[in-house]
């Protein structure tokens, strides 16, 4: 329930900067840095993302290891499923009802 | 029983659990509470307690929001999604939860529009692309994920988007502490504190389990070598006879915690005068309610929500296995009546709860010895 992934900011989103798109192993998708506003992160940072929002920046070597780990816990499915089915800035068949990947 | 080698870092790992070895002391009993279902899950899931000594116990604790969550909110929740155009969301741990009338899925299969979200601002999105439907979000979670919800209200109440609502079932998780440490059978030395709450929630609020009831807590990360560090600062805390707050978890959790997540949730959120816990009964100011200001996108408010109340049978045992009185196995209904497939008591409910979570890594591989031996 409380899994948070570790992402990679890739690009900042001129037209809404509280959007960016992050990289998690190779999946890109939308989240939103709303609650990071008191130290906003740019791009290169890496951010812990829960439920499709960034919630606290840490390091590269941590956010390597986090993800190192969900792979051991046997969450890294999971974890790519949730980050695949955000629907943010997605267009909107991936958004509704076809799922993550659909 | 896996073997040291298998982890990262093996050597670590090894003088870690040495040095565990070293300051638990034979003749004392320690049992120390993981507050966090996320914890728990680490705990069975890489064996941690086979490198402990026998007289350390891990008690696992309340923070499984699936698990906690009564029955009749469910309910209630559901009855909402019976309501013509209406499309019902929630996160997918919600999914296979029971209510008295079947899950959130029985209801799909049932022909009510019942849909999977992975984040709040996706169930804000589907408002606002089916304008003639109402998209009710279902919303679980301490606080790790309640200032999602909080910021997703103010969105909508930004952009102006009236079709879209929250039932709210945030809890927070200090009150559910307390209420373990106020009941008269607890037995609990020290604790190994949340690591994801704590990133919004910082240490500070931790700081009266230290001072008022004089036990050790260490906020603390998920690797296996995270929870054993965290074992050890908790020894040399109550060897020292120190009752402190400290943070393992550094690379995460700020001793301030988020800000900005804060402030959402405030502006957002109040606390609810009681909220009822499986397993643990009403507990004063113990969840999060949505504001006056934000009545409109409440669902609580929109619906007429019947307010059921479901009680756990007598014979679930799940509040002794919560305060530490009894392991998930010494239930009478354990294994027995109450299974993963077929939950009776809430521990049961979701894998991150402390039943599920034994039964799956530790019942399950007992049973597949035993039969390995016959």
């Amino acid at each position: 329930m409380c899994l948070a992934i570790p992402g990679k900011i890739v690009e900042l989103l001129a037209e809404d900067r509280s959007l960016a798109t992050v990289d998690v192993l190779g999946v890109r998708r939308k989240v939103d840095l709303g609650l990071l506003l008191d130290d906003p992160p740019v791009t290169g940072d890496w951010v812990l993302i829960h439920v499709g929002f960034a919630m606290s920046k840490i390091n590269e070597a941590d956010a390597q290891q986090q993800l190192r780990m969900l792979t051991e816990l046997g969450e890294s499915e999971a974890a790519m499923e949730e980050v695949r089915g955000y629907g943010l800035g997605e267009p909107e068949e991936t958004a509704t009802t076809t799922g993550p990947g659909g | 029983m896996r073997f040291v080698d298998e982890f990262r870092e093996p050597e670590l790992i090894t003088r870690t659990a040495d040095e565990i070895r070293r300051l638990a002391d034979p003749q004392r009993h320690f049992r120390f509470m993981e507050v966090c279902g996320g914890h728990t899950h680490s705990i069975y899931r890489f064996g941690l307690k086979d490198l402990l000594p026998p007289n350390i116990d891990l008690v696992h604790g309340p923070g499984c929001p699936v698990c906690v969550l009564p029955m009749g909110r469910i309910d209630d929740g559901l009855s909402i999604a019976e309501q013509p155009n209406v499309i019902f969301t929630a996160f997918g741990d919600m999914m296979r939860v029971p209510g008295t009338r079947g899950s959130p899925l029985e209801y799909k299969a049932r022909g009510m529009d019942v849909r999977i979200v992975y984040s709040p601002s996706d169930a804000l999105k589907l408002a606002r692309n089916n304008p003639d439907k109402h998209v009710m979000f279902f919303a679980i979670g301490f606080e790790t994920t309640a200032p999602s919800t909080a910021l997703t209200l103010m969105r909508a109440k930004a952009q102006g988007i009236s079709n879209f609502s929250v039932f709210c079932n945030h809890v927070t998780i200090i009150p559910a502490i307390r209420a373990i440490l106020d009941s008269p059978d607890m037995r609990i030395d020290a604790f190994i504190g949340p690591g994801h709450v704590s990133t919004v929630i910082g240490c500070r609020p931790y700081g009266w389990i230290a001072r008022n009831e004089a036990k050790p807590i260490v906020v603390t990360g998920f690797e296996p070598l995270d929870i054993l560090q965290s074992v050890v600062m908790l020894l040399r805390q109550l060897n020292d006879n120190q009752q402190e707050v400290e943070n393992q978890y550094k690379r995460c959790v700020p001793w301030e915690g988020n800000r900005a997540a804060l402030k959402a949730m405030a502006e957002v959120f109040e606390l609810r005068p009681y909220f009822e816990w499986r397993g643990l009964g009403f507990i004063s100011q113990s969840a999060l309610q949505i504001r006056e200001s934000y009545a409109e996108w409440d669902a609580e408010r929109r619906f007429s929500v019947p307010g059921v109340r479901v009680t756990d049978p007598k014979a679930a045992q799940c509040g002794e296995v919560l305060k530490g009185v009894l392991k998930p196995a010494q239930c009478k209904l354990f294994g027995k009546e109450c299974t993963p497939e077929h939950p009776i008591g809430a521990l049961m409910v979701s894998s991150e709860g402390s039943c599920a979570a034994y039964y799956n890594y530790e019942h399950r591989k007992a049973a597949v010895l035993t039969n390995v031996g016959a």
